[in-house]
C-alpha cells in the first residue's frame, strides 16, 4: 500500500493531467491553440495587405507590405460595393445591440425574480410557454413574423428586429436570472418588507445589486446574439442603410472588376468580430459561468 | 393570508412584461404559422383557405426531400467530430490552474465570433486563388487545387463541417468540463487506484456520472445542426446544384425568394414538429435520471 501511494505521488508530480506527462500535454495544448487561432490570425494578416497583394495567387502568408488600404476602403463609401461607409453599419449594429441588451435585461431580471420568489396563478402556464419556446425553432416562425411586421410597419426597422432578439433571448436569460436569484437568501428582503418597502423596491435596491454576475452574463449573451444574428436580420431588413454588420458582409463579397476583393472582405470580418473578442477577453468569467448556469442547470 | 395574496399578485407583475413579449412575438406567430399553412398566402390579393393542400404538396416535393436528406447527413457527420473535439479539449483543460485557463481562453475564441463572420472568414480561407487552405494543400503536394473546394461535393460539405467543428466545439467543451468538474475527485481517484485504464474510467465512471450533461450536449448539437442555415447560405449558397441546401435554407427560399408564404408555413410546421420530438426525447431522458 505504501509503495502504491508513492507511485501515485510520483505520477502526480510528473504530470498535471495524470494520464499524460506535462510536456506532452503542453505540446498538444499549444498545437490545438495554434489550430484554433490560425484562421483568425490569417484573416487579420490578409486584411492588412494592400488590395493588390490580397488578390495575389498563390497568396503569401505575411503581407509583403502592411497597409490599411482595405480598412480605408471600408470607411470610404465611394469605393462602390456598399453605398455608405462602414461606420453606418457599425452604428446599426450598435443600436441593435443596445436595444437588445437593455430590453433583455429589464424583462429577464424581472421575470427571473418573479419565478424565483413568488407563487402565483399562471406560473406553470408561463413556464410551459418558455419551455415551448426552447423547443420550437425560431427560424420556423420567421414567415409569420415577417408577415406581421409587414402589416405593422416594423419591417426594415432596427427596433422591430431588436424586439425579436429580445423575445428569443428570454428563455435562456430568464432561467439564468432565476438561478441567480434562487441562491440569494430570501431573508435579506423580508426585513425590508416589514419596514414597509414595496416588492419592487426590494427587487431594485437589494436583490438586483446582489445578482450582478447573472446580470452581466445576460447582457453579454444578449450582445453576442444581436451582434452576430444573421437569418432574421437578412429577412426583416431589406434596405441597405439599415443593414447590421453580418448582413453587410454579404455585399462585400460582390465582385469588383471581375473578382471578389478578399482583403476587403476580411477587413469587414475583422470589424465584425473584434468587438466580440475584446468583450470576451474582458468578461470571460461571466461568459463561462453564464453558459454553465443557463445551460446545464436549466 | 393577506401577505401571501399580496405577494402572489406581485409575482404576476414581475413576469408580465416578459409574458407580453412572449405572447406577441412567439405565441401569436405560432398560431399564425399554423393558420397560414392552411392557405395559399400571396403577398398581394386574397387569402384562400386550401385545407391540407400545402401538406400534401410536401409529399411530392422532391427538392424538399433532398434537403431533408442533406440536413440529416450533415447532422450525422458533424455531431461525432464536434463531440470528440469538445470532449478531448475538455479533458485536457478541466483542471483549474492558470495554464489550463490560459489555453481555454484561446480554444474559446472561435465560439464568440458569430457564425456569419466565421463563415465569411472560411469562405476566403477556402478560395482556390487567394485562400490559405488550398495553398497549404498545394505546398504539401496535393496538386494544383484549381477546383474550388466549396464548388464540389463532398468537398463543400467537408469544408463546412471543418468550419463548424472549429467554430463550435468549445461550446461542448465548456459544458462537458463543467459536468466533469462536478464529479467528486475521490470517485475518480479510487477508480484509478483500482487500475482502471483511462478510457475505461471515462466510459464506466465519468460518463454515467455526467449522463445529464451528455444528453444535453448531444441534443443541443443535433438540434442546432438540424436548423443549420448561416454556414451553408454563406459558404456554399446551397450549391453545387442545391446539394448542400438545408431544410431551413429551403423554407427560407420558399418564403422570401419565391414568396410562397403558405407553403413555407406548412414546411415550418413540419420542421417544428420534428424538432419538438427531438426535444421531448431529451426531456424524457432527463426525467428518467431524476
Amino acid at each position: 500500500m505504501k509503495k502504491n501511494e508513492l507511485v501515485l505521488k510520483k505520477r502526480k508530480v510528473g504530470s498535471r493531467n495524470s494520464s499524460i506527462p506535462f510536456r506532452g500535454w503542453l505540446v498538444i495544448c499549444v498545437s490545438l491553440m495554434t489550430l484554433f487561432l490560425s484562421p483568425i490570425l490569417a484573416s487579420l494578416l490578409h486584411s492588412l495587405k494592400t488590395a493588390k497583394d490580397s488578390a495575389m495567387s498563390p497568396p503569401t502568408f505575411l503581407p509583403p507590405t502592411f497597409s490599411l488600404e482595405n480598412y480605408k476602403s471600408l470607411v470610404n463609401s465611394s469605393t462602390g460595393v456598399i453605398s455608405n461607409g462602414i461606420y453606418l453599419y457599425i452604428w446599426n449594429s450598435v443600436v441593435l445591440a443596445v436595444i437588445t441588451v437593455i430590453g433583455t435585461l429589464i424583462l429577464s431580471t424581472l421575470a427571473g425574480y418573479g419565478f424565483a420568489r413568488f407563487n402565483f396563478k399562471g406560473k406553470e402556464l408561463f413556464f410551459a410557454a418558455i419551455l415551448l419556446m426552447i423547443m420550437v425553432p425560431f427560424q420556423a416562425l420567421l414567415t409569420p413574423i415577417y408577415f406581421l411586421f409587414s402589416q405593422t410597419g416594423l419591417q426594415n426597422s432596427l427596433l422591430g428586429l431588436g424586439l425579436i432578439y429580445i423575445t428569443y433571448q428570454l428563455p435562456f436569460s430568464i432561467f439564468l436570472m432565476r438561478n441567480t436569484f434562487m441562491v440569494i437568501p430570501k431573508a435579506l428582503g423580508e426585513a425590508a418588507l416589514v419596514d414597509g418597502c414595496t416588492q419592487f423596491k426590494i427587487f431594485k435596491t437589494i436583490m438586483l445589486p446582489l445578482a450582478r454576475p447573472g446580470v452581466i452574463s445576460v447582457a453579454l449573451f444578449a450582445f453576442f446574439a444581436s451582434w452576430n444574428e444573421f437569418i432574421a436580420a437578412l429577412t426583416m431588413i431589406s434596405v441597405q442603410e439599415k443593414y447590421p454588420l453580418p448582413v453587410i458582409l454579404t455585399l462585400l463579397t460582390d465582385r469588383q472588376m471581375g473578382a471578389t476583393n478578399f482583403g476587403f472582405l476580411q477587413a469587414g470580418v475583422m470589424v465584425t468580430m473584434i468587438p466580440c473578442i475584446v468583450l470576451f477577453l474582458f468578461l470571460q468569467k461571466y461568459y463561462v459561468s453564464g453558459l454553465i448556469s443557463g445551460g446545464v442547470k436549466s | 393570508m393577506k401577505s401571501t395574496r399580496n405577494s402572489s399578485m406581485a409575482g404576476v407583475w414581475f413576469i408580465l412584461p416578459a409574458m407580453i413579449f412572449v405572447l406577441v412575438f412567439f405565441i401569436i406567430p405560432l398560431i399564425a404559422v399554423v393558420v397560414m399553412s392552411t392557405t395559399n398566402f400571396p403577398l398581394l390579393g386574397d387569402v384562400t383557405y386550401i385545407g391540407f393542400q400545402n401538406y400534401t404538396d410536401i409529399f411530392s416535393d422532391t427538392e424538399f426531400h433532398q434537403t431533408i436528406i442533406h440536413t440529416l447527413v450533415y447532422t450525422f457527420l458533424v455531431t461525432p467530430p464536434l463531440f470528440i473535439v469538445g470532449l478531448g479539449t475538455a479533458l485536457l483543460i478541466r483542471r483549474t490552474n492558470k495554464l489550463s485557463s490560459f489555453f481555454r481562453t484561446f480554444f474559446f475564441m472561435p465560439l464568440v465570433i458569430g457564425f456569419g463572420s466565421a463563415a465569411f472568414l472560411w469562405y476566403w480561407l477556402l478560395d482556390p486563388g487567394t485562400g490559405y487552405i488550398p495553398q497549404l494543400f498545394r505546398e504539401i503536394g496535393f496538386g494544383r487545387m484549381e477546383k474550388p473546394i466549396l464548388g464540389y461535393m463532398p468537398g463543400a460539405l467537408i469544408a463546412v463541417i471543418l468550419m463548424v467543428v472549429w467554430k463550435f466545439s468549445s461550446f461542448q467543451m465548456i459544458l462537458l468540463m463543467a459536468g466533469m468538474q462536478g464529479i467528486d475527485p475521490e470517485v475518480l481517484e479510487s477508480s484509478e487506484i483500482d487500475g482502471a485504464v483511462k478510457w475505461k474510467q471515462l466510459r464506466y465512471v465519468t460518463f454515467p456520472l455526467i449522463k445529464r450533461t451528455l444528453v444535453m450536449v448531444f441534443i443541443l448539437s443535433i438540434a442546432g445542426s438540424l436548423l443549420a442555415f448561416d454556414q451553408f447560405f454563406i459558404m456554399t449558397g446551397g450549391g453545387p446544384e442545391g446539394q448542400t441546401q438545408t431544410m431551413v435554407f429551403y423554407i427560407w427560399r420558399q418564403a422570401f425568394r419565391s414568396f410562397n408564404l403558405g407553403y413555407a408555413a406548412a414546411l415550418s410546421v413540419v420542421i417544428s414538429i420534428f424538432l419538438l420530438l427531438v426535444s421531448l426525447i431529451q426531456l424524457r431522458y432527463i426525467d428518467e435520471k431524476e
